[in-house]
Order: C-alpha cells, then structure tokens, then sequence
C-alpha cells in the first residue's frame, strides 16, 4: 500500500508518544529549544518562508497573518488555538490532540514566542472530552518539566497556555465568534473589520490559527523552511491530513504532499467505492465546499487547482458519494445541519435555512415540484452574501453546487413524484 | 443541589482567567456536572461567582447544545446524524437505539436510565456511524455492535 507523509502525524502510531517522555525521546520540544535561540522575528520569518497555509478552511498564509498582528498596542497580544473542529467531513484536529497533544502545545509555544503573546488558549469543541483531557494533561507536563510558564526553558521569556472547553455551537468554530465564547458570550460573529489581529480577544491583537496549523510549526522550525517548502506544489506547500470519508473502503485521516490527486487518495488509500461502485461526486474540503462531479477526480488536491475546479480545499474533508447516493437525500442532511446550526443573528440565514430544508424535505418525499429547483436557487442567492459570517454562505454551497451539476436528479424527484434511490437504500443503508 | 465543593472548584476556574466572565462556559459546566441540568440554582451560582447578571448566564446557557435546559437520563446517548454518518447508516442506527431502548430521539426513558440525541458532527466521519455515551466515543458502530452496547448499558443499570 502507498505510503503516507507523515510531518505533522509523525511518530503517530508510537506507543506513548502522548506522553512527555516518548515525545522527547522521539525529537520533542526541540524544536522549542531551536526557537527560542532565535530572536521571535526570524522564527516568523522561518514560517512565512515555509509556506505554511491555515488548515482551518480559508487557507490564508499562517506567517503573513502573524506580521498583520497590531505592533505596539496597548494590550497584551494572544494567541488561540482553534480546534472547534464541527466541519462536516473533518476529523483531523481530534486525531491530533487525543494522539499527539504534545505537538499542539509545541506548535502553540512557538507560535506564541513569535508573536510576543504571553498568553496562549486553546479552545477545543465541547465534545471532544478525551482530546481535551489528552491536551490538558500535555500542558501540565510540559509546565512540570519548564517548556511552558515562567522563564521557560531558562530563556527569560514566560508563555501560559490554557485549555477552554466549547458547549456545543459550529459556530464557534469561526474566528470571532470562538473570540466571543472564549468571553464568555453566546457565539455570535463579531462584524469585521477590525480583525483579530488589530482587535481579537479582550480588545488585544490576536492570531487565531487552527490546530493542525499549529502543529505544524514545530516541524517547519526543526527542519526549516525550505525543507518544508519542497513538498507540495509551487504555491501550495506542505502536507495536509485528508480526513477521507463517505463511502469507501478505507475511511480515516491521511497525510499526503499537498498536489496528490484526489483518486490517489480515494483509491491507493481509501481502498476505492465500497461493493466496487463508481463515484457519484465528492466534496474536497469539508461539507462546505462546492461538490465535484466524478471527473474531477485527477485533479490535484492543491488550494488553487481545486478553486479552478470550481470548488475549495477547505479543511480538506473528503467525502465520497458513490453512483447509488440520492444527491437531493445528501443534499438535504447537510441542509439540516446548516439549520440546526445557524445562530439565528442574521436573518436571511436564520429563515433561509429553515425555508432550505422543507422544500427539500418536500422534493425528496416526492411531492415537490418543478419550480421548487429555482426556488431552491434563488433562496440561496438570498443568504449568500448577506449575513454577517459565512456560516448562510456555506449552507447555500451544497444546494447550488448540487443543482448545477445534477438538475437531472432533482426533476426526476419530481417528475416521478418519489426519490428515485429509495428503493435501493431501504435494502441497504436503510437511510430514510 | 450545588455543593461547597463545587462552588470552590468554580471560584478556582474564575482565578485562573484573565477576565472572570470567560470562566462562564467552564463554570456552567461544573453546574451541569453537579445537577445533570442547567437549573436555576446552576444559573445562581454561576451568576455569583463570575459576577454577571442571572440573566445574562441564561441568555450564554442556553445559547449551547451542551447545557441541557431540562432533565436528562443518567446515560446521555448522542447519536451523530450528519452527511458522513448519513452516508453509512446512521439513521438505521437510532432506529435501532429507539426501539431497543423504548424511546424517541430527544426522548428518556421512563426509568431516567437514558436520554437518547440525535446531534450534528462528532468529528469522527472516518469511523462513522458514531455515537456518544456521556462524551466518551464508540466508533464504527455496526449494528452487531449496537445490540450488544446496548445489552451492556442496560446490565450496568
Ligand atoms: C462557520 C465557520 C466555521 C468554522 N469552523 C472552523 C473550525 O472548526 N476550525 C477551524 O480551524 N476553523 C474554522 N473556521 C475558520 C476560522 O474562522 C479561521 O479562519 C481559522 O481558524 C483560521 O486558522 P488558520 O488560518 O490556521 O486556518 C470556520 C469558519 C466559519 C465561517
């Protein structure tokens, strides 16, 4: 079987290497060290150098959103961490932090030491109890054994890193709404600009990057930039974990150089379609992006090869539909979880929503009708672009993406007065 | 009925935050923890020691899927019901759970043993379908797997 790239799952799979001890003897906190002989500007410089794009779904260049940070502010600096993972399709950031927590805190340090912030937080999702507990106890051996708190490492430099646990809400997951959670508050977006850099938590500039973002930073440090810039693509650098999901043989979490084909990954590592069954469509980036049809399977898994295609890397949530999925079924649950999650601030998302489901609920009962389609369509063009966050944007995605590639299969519902799939998965999934 | 012991242990969060007010999810949840709801001594008692109107923990309480503004049984079953999931069974999986343990999703059982949930992503697609039983994971739940979860559930009652 192909080989996976391990730099940011490194060492995964060795017995204890969740612990302090294991992680040491396997290069831990070296990185660190190497860092904190470096003055903070030139550890930044490393980073931006490197590449390294955010892994949190907007891709936006981890070094150049350090040196946005405001200077001479007078309020502390902060780093967060966001590992509020709740994409449809991601399960990376878990794997991280219950198997490699000692990485994160690493990652958090450092990124904490480059950007002056003596204070660092990191926010995991309310659910995610063993990852919280495996990053907690991370943090108190690394404060036991001086790599965090006072004067670590002898250096005359003092970083504190807390855990703070979300209570349920996807929102969180964006960038100013976490900020607001993390005060206290229910977890409404803050209205941009000022950007965390300029103003985040308690009115400080703030970084906010994701998990896996960060727990790759400590490798970028001990190898180097350049190191890390030569895997990948010429402007997509790096490794990413594909959290490979849907129908295939092998689902899970593979980290491949960014530019591998996404039917390498659904193929040599996912083992192909169950039964043997072709590929309807996949999402590349989470539930939030744009579906793509079968033949854009051999496209490069890279930030701007998949923008070409017509859809977004994302947070690199691959779920495959096989040639039996009901595209309106999918479609639908994934309508459902926008709805559900919708903080309700904005109106257009709030009711655009609620409308989205029960006129898919309709055409997948089969009493929908023909003009239900554009309607679908214009509700979307309704949310998009209207609310404060992109929570009305990415619930329109699927819905619209879907539609311009499968029209077919949403009038078949129609014109047959009756899901055309039913039939096949009450015998098997059972999905209705 | 909140506890001395609890209260210390929320007046200790509160501490170890730069601004009281973030200590407020934290300090709910100890809330949560000692009445398995949110109720209005929870509400009180998060509201004394973060020093914020009650109110204003009602409107952050139940802003959260986590805090439960009611009862629950003493086993939260949370099943995950999104695309993923979805794609691999889940929905015969609480049909399963429903008629195995007597209740509807969002419903408890008369004896109080369990609340079963249907909820959003649990961040574990690779392993679906997947399910919670008070926020400790069973991943790859087949329905062989179910039957027998649930026969062992209702053995530890
Ligand atoms: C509705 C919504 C949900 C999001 N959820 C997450 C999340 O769970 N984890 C994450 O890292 N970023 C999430 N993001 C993106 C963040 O706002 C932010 O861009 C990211 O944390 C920045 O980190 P990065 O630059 O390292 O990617 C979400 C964005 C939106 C609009």
């Amino acid at each position: 079987m192909a080989e996976q790239m391990r730099v940011v799952t490194k060492d995964i799979d060795v017995p204890g290497i969740d612990t302090l001890a294991v992680y040491e003897q396997h290069g831990g906190y070296q990185a660190l060290r190497k860092a904190l002989g470096m003055e903070p500007a030139a550890v930044l410089e490393e980073v931006k150098a490197s590449g390294l794009r955010g892994r949190g779904g907007a891709g936006f260049p981890t070094g150049m959103k350090w040196s946005l940070l405001a200077k001479g502010s007078p309020k502390p600096t902060y780093v967060v961490c966001n590992s509020d993972e709740s994409e449809p399709g991601t399960f990376k950031d878990r794997m991280l932090m219950e198997k490699l927590p000692h990485r994160l805190v690493e990652g958090v340090l450092i990124s904490a030491y480059a950007t002056g912030a003596k204070q660092a937080f990191i926010y995991i999702r309310g659910e995610l109890a063993l990852a919280a507990r495996q990053v907690m106890r991370a943090i108190d051996e690394a404060y036991a054994a001086g790599y965090a708190g006072k004067n670590i490492m002898g250096s005359g430099h003092d970083i504190d890193v807390m855990v703070h646990r979300g209570a349920g809400a996807y929102i969180c997951g964006e960038e100013t709404a976490l900020l607001e959670s993390l005060e206290g508050k229910r977890g409404y977006p803050r209205l941009k600009p000022p950007f965390p850099a300029v103003a985040g938590l308690y009115g400080g500039p703030t970084v906010i990057n994701n998990c896996e973002t960060l727990s790759t930073v400590p490798a970028i440090i001990a190898n180097g930039a350049a190191w890390y810039a030569a895997i990948g693509t010429e402007k997509s650098k790096g490794t990413r974990i594909f959290c490979l999901s849907g129908l295939v043989n092998r689902p899970g979490n593979y980290e491949l150089p960014i530019g591998t084909t996404f039917r390498t990954l659904i193929e040599e590592f996912g083992g192909g379609v169950i039964g043997g069954k072709q590929v309807k469509a996949f999402i590349p980036g989470g539930s939030s992006t744009p579906m793509l049809p079968a033949d854009k399977l051999d496209i490069s898994a890279d930030y701007e090869s998949v923008a070409a295609a017509g859809s977004m890397f994302g947070a690199a949530g691959v779920i495959v539909l096989d040639e039996d999925t009901c595209i309106v079924g999918a479609v639908l649950r994934m309508t459902e979880f926008y709805r559900d999650e919708s903080c309700g601030k904005c109106t257009p998302c709030r009711e655009g929503t609620f409308w989205l489901v029960q006129l898919l609920e309709r055409l997948e009962a089969g009493h929908g009708r023909a003009e239900d389609i554009d309607l679908l369509n214009d509700i979307c063009d309704n949310i998009s672009g209207k609310s404060f966050c992109p929570l009305g944007d990415a619930a329109a995605t699927p819905i619209v993406s879907s539609i311009k590639l499968f029209r077919d299969e949403y009038i078949a519902h129609v014109t047959q007065g009756r899901c055309p799939f039913r039939a096949r998965e009450l015998a098997t999934a059972g999905n209705h | 009925m909140i506890s001395e012991a609890a209260r210390e242990r929320m007046r200790a969060t509160v501490a170890k935050y730069p601004v009281a007010r973030s200590a407020l999810l934290p300090v709910l949840r100890i809330a949560q923890e000692e009445e398995g709801y949110i109720t209005p001594e929870g509400l009180r008692a998060a509201s004394e020691v973060v020093g914020i109107k009650e109110d204003e923990v009602e409107m952050v309480a139940s802003f959260y899927a986590m805090f439960f503004q009611k009862p629950v049984g003493k086993n939260v079953i949370k099943v995950c019901t999104s695309i993923s999931c979805y794609l691999r069974g889940c929905d015969r999986l609480i049909k399963q759970l429903e008629d195995g343990l007597g209740v509807k999703r969002g419903e408890t059982t008369p004896d109080g043993a369990f609340t079963l949930l249907g909820v959003e992503c649990l961040a574990s697609c690779g392993t679906a379908p997947v399910l919670q039983v008070n926020d400790e994971f069973e991943e790859n739940v087949t329905p062989q797997r179910a039957a027998e979860l649930m026969r062992q559930w209702k053995s530890e009652q």
